[in-house]
């Protein structure tokens, strides 16, 4: 082997280490970070973490109940107002717009999705929370439905457009409206990949806290009806791992496992959807 | 060449002479007897280049009529101006007359024209639905509204495109199911459920395999008898034995038009003849 050959060996070699080195570290911060939660989190976990209120300080136990269905009940409002938005603002974007507006429509999106959480957070405050005169589950929601639109207009806008330009003018060439084609046959094409792009969109926001802080608040009690302040699960984090309280940590810890765990499995479950609704169109 | 063609050629009624360069008509939208569909001095354009030019030409009813011509010659665009589905398409823009049994169908409502004027596609495309839902996608709106008058046409639609017997047992499968030759002959039973007056095809066989090209050659043979056909085919041979009539296009301009016999047999025109006997193409 002469020293060219060598240097090209050498050279070869140094490449497969360096980018394969930084290949594992991006898998290891992820198996890191899972391992960590899993370690501390489990450990934590009790079943009165899913049935019970949090205590009061000074006692040890409790659980976060009502953190569980305060999130869950955000995140309803969140799809509500996210959802209808985001998906009609897709099927305007990939079927009726001119390239124009298009181009406009998109640009602005990727805008709002680049506006920081906690600015969405200080428009939902202004625009429920001074409204209604106090902080509420519909203004978190609202907070969070905002955040959802970008990526839900332009996920659905995608898999619009990967249908066929063929479905729709098999459509078009039997004498039916293009609404009437869009909502019946391309709509149905897409409908897979749809919604598992909105789940994806709502496991993102999901751990989102900083629009929730001075929208849904957060409360030591169960928020009944829709206009109370509400605990969710990613406040409750916050509050409880700054604490100086050990116990609370341990539930901080649990709560944030638990709520990986939620996002994990929804964005399987989206996985799932849309690899197998592929599968049975062959699509 | 084929088992078919000689059983196949059907025989000429009306003289050649007729068909040739068929002169503008006074009235562009005045019917000619025996002529359903009536096209008279028509321009398109791609944005600011043209694709087709000057074109005048008279289809025969219940008859076929295969446009043939080079990849690029505009025939397939000329097939989608007769239902107007360039419309679809940004930035085109359409010049002159197209008469449908004397109406103008470029005027009014397009979806009208296009329940008379039924399309199948080069590649099948079914809808993801069942096969019945398929074939009965075009139809509530048509005066049918009960349940039971939708399966009788289905069904009917669905032996009239040959697919009966092998799909009565799963009308409610997924369309997706079926062979690619089956879907295609599944979209001719969607296209015919609407009972289209003519029926424009536009390479229905190219993705196709032989059997399958033979199963819907046999169709078209039926089918003329009720419905005026046009079909768009790069093989020539599919031309000859399914069409009475052929117009070969070359570089957006119909060159000739006239019997399949003849076009085939004594072009009057050099590059049709360059074309058929394949010199170029």
């Amino acid at each position: 082997m002469n020293f060219f050959e060598l240097r090209k060996a050498a050279a070869n070699a140094t490449m497969i280490v360096v980018t394969g080195a930084a290949a594992l570290l991006t898998v290891g911060v992820l198996l890191f970070i899972l391992g960590y939660l899993v370690w501390h989190g489990a450990q934590s976990l009790t079943w009165s973490f899913f049935t019970q209120l949090p205590a009061p300080v000074g006692e040890t136990g409790g659980g976060m109940a009502n953190a569980i269905v305060g999130s869950g009940k955000v995140l309803i409002i969140a799809t509500l107002v996210g959802l209808p938005i985001g998906f009609l603002g897709g099927v305007y974007l990939s079927e009726y717009a001119s390239a124009g507006a298009g181009f406009a429509l998109r640009y602005v999106t990727d805008l709002l999705n680049g506006v920081p959480s906690i600015v969405i957070g200080i428009v939902a405050y202004a625009l429920v929370v001074k409204r209604m005169g106090h902080f509420s589950t519909i203004a978190g929601g609202v907070a969070l439905g905002i955040m959802m639109i970008p990526i839900a207009v332009r996920s659905t806008e995608e898999y619009l457009h990967a249908v066929p330009q063929m479905l729709r003018e098999g459509g078009l060439a039997l004498g039916r409206p293009k609404w009437r084609v869009i909502a019946t046959v391309v709509i149905p094409a897409a409908l897979s990949g749809i919604i598992s792009g909105v789940m994806l969109d709502l496991a993102r926001v999901a751990g989102e806290t900083a629009p929730l802080l001075f929208t849904a608040l957060n409360n030591q009690y169960w928020s009944t009806g829709w206009s109370q302040p509400t605990a969710t699960l990613p406040v409750m984090i916050f509050t409880y791992a700054i604490s100086p309280y050990p116990d609370w940590h341990r539930q901080a810890w649990a709560a944030g496992f638990i709520l990986l765990m939620v996002v994990l499995a929804v964005n399987l479950t989206a996985r799932l959807i849309f690899a197998r609704k592929r599968i049975a169109t062959g699509g | 060449m084929t088992p078919f063609t000689t059983e196949r050629r059907p025989e000429m009624t009306t003289s050649p002479e007729t068909y040739t360069h068929v002169t503008e008509p006074a009235d562009p939208v005045a019917p000619i007897p025996g002529r359903t569909l009536t096209v008279s001095n028509l321009n398109f354009f791609y944005g600011e280049s043209q694709a087709l030019y000057d074109i005048n030409l008279s289809f025969a009813a219940k008859a076929v009529t295969a446009l043939i011509g080079p990849s690029g010659c505009g025939k397939s665009t000329f097939l989608r101006t007769l239902n107007r589905m360039n419309e679809t398409v940004k930035r085109t823009r359409l010049e002159g007359h197209i008469a449908l049994e004397g109406e103008d169908i470029l005027k009014g409502d397009v979806n009208k024209v296009r329940r008379r004027i039924g399309m199948v596609f080069q590649r099948s495309n079914p809808f993801p639905m069942s096969i019945f839902a398929n074939v009965a996608y075009g139809l509530d709106v048509n005066g049918l509204g009960r349940r039971g008058k939708i399966k009788e046409v289905v069904e009917e639609s669905l032996v009239k495109a040959a697919l009966w017997d092998e799909v009565k047992d799963k009308l409610h499968a997924s369309a997706f199911g079926l062979s690619g030759g089956q879907q295609q002959r599944l979209c001719i039973a969607r296209a015919l459920a609407v009972r289209p007056e003519v029926l424009l095809m536009d390479e229905p066989c190219s993705a196709l395999d032989p059997i399958a090209t033979a199963k819907i050659e046999d169709l078209i043979f039926t089918l003329r008898k009720e419905t005026t056909i046009i079909i768009v085919t790069h093989n020539l041979q599919q031309a000859a034995r399914v069409s009475e009539h052929t117009a070969f296009f070359l570089l957006g301009r119909l060159v000739e038009f006239d019997t399949t016999m003849n076009m085939f047999g004594k072009p009057r025109v050099k590059e049709t003849e360059d074309y058929v006997t394949g010199r170029f193409g």
